[in-house]
């Protein structure tokens, strides 16, 4: 029984994959091996996909292996898969949460908790930036620098920061816009 | 009934405008969830991002039952997760059964150099709202400075920057320092 293999082996991956998307990665890598659902090559090109569509990189590798294995069902169950230990693990962090609100220590530990958090998002940014603004594969010079990419990211960070009638826009207006640019500038 | 259809159409607006990928989405969060519903704020975020850092799966489907949860419970929560997937779901299915190297084509691959520049600099506002709510003091500082440098320069897994963080937090505190 086809989906119920799938939705166990994406149960798996939701439960043991820690730390977001790209952890799923090595879990469905080894499905490949052990199922032969689809090649390691299909993958590599699902991953290419997940990463330009809009949506959270780890569900859409699920839907798309799913759809790849067994069509639109198997797309719909796959991702139920990788989603159920989430939610169930973290329903069951939030009222154990709810129930030490008021813990000392508990809120001493989010007190440290909270810059950690924000520095690996900014960790994050930073990989973003080294990706984008810079080319690591040059020597450091004025070629180390990508230039119409910088200028870009300073006229987004005005227009995001300091101009007040574009500061109220949704982000998704400036990543379009940022979308167009790139396809005209042939970023 | 009207909550719960809120959540749905909430967390799938997010879905579809979270391009790139995990971190992508917090700016997206912080307008649609914290700003325009006031379901949480900057500060039960970086909670959210911090569990989901050490929990398993994925930390947008974390925060999207997290915050669930919060609004109408168990239901809640499950209904606000599936909204959060349902654009993957539609929009996986239809590209995949048209085009299979999609992301080969040239122009999406400037679309998304754009993206990510915009990206960039959507994150670097992000932190810097999570910041004002995160760090009240010089303890919060050092321990930002030292788990930015942590996860940028060793391979260290997130897991033991959050234990390692919970603990300097009940230490600092217990001891008499820090802000509450």
């Amino acid at each position: 029984m086809i989906y119920l293999q799938l939705f166990f082996e994406f149960l798996k991956t939701g439960l043991f994959a820690v730390g977001g998307g790209l952890a799923t990665l090595p879990f469905l890598n080894d499905m490949a091996d052990r199922t032969g659902w689809f090649t390691r090559a299909q993958l590599a090109d699902m991953l290419a996909v997940s990463e330009s569509t809009p949506g959270p990189i780890g569900v859409n590798m699920a839907t798309y292996v799913g759809f790849t294995t067994a069509g639109i069902p198997g797309a719909v169950i796959a991702t139920l898969g990788l989603i159920t230990p989430s939610v169930v693990i973290i329903l069951i962090v939030a009222a154990f949460l709810r129930a030490f609100r008021n813990n000392k220590y508990v809120n001493s530990a989010f007190y440290g908790l909270r810059p950690a958090s924000t520095a690996m998002v900014a960790a994050a940014g930073i990989g973003v930036v080294l990706l984008t603004l810079v080319r690591t594969e040059q020597p450091f010079g004025l070629e180390f620098f990508n230039w119409p990419a910088i200028a870009l990211a300073a006229v987004v960070l005005v227009l995001t920061r300091w101009v007040k009638p574009t500061r109220e826009l949704h982000p998704i207006v400036f990543i379009l816009a940022s979308a167009v640019v790139g396809v005209v500038l042939r970023f | 009934m009207g909550e719960l259809l809120q959540l749905f159409l909430t967390f799938a607006k997010v879905g579809v405008m979270t391009f790139g990928g995990g971190m992508a989405m917090l700016p997206i969060l912080q307008r649609e969830v914290v700003e325009n519903r006031g379901w949480a704020t900057d500060e039960e975020l970086t909670d959210y991002f911090a569990i989901g850092q050490c929990t398993p799966g994925i930390i947008a489907v974390n925060t999207a039952t997290f915050i669930g949860q919060k609004q109408k419970g168990v239901l809640g929560g499950v209904v606000a997760t599936l909204g959060m997937v349902f654009p993957s779901l539609v929009i996986i299915t239809a590209l995949a059964g048209l085009i299979t190297n999609f992301s080969h084509l040239e122009w999406v691959q400037h679309a998304f150099a754009g993206i990510r520049v915009c990206v960039c600099v959507l994150i670097f506002n992000a932190v810097v709202k999570l910041w004002k709510s995160a760090v009240h003091d010089v303890w919060g500082g050092v321990i930002f400075a030292a788990v930015l440098a942590l996860t940028l320069f060793t391979p260290l897994s997130p897991i033991v920057f959050v234990l390692l963080a919970a603990l300097a937090g009940i230490l600092i505190q217990t001891l008499g320092g820090g802000r509450t």
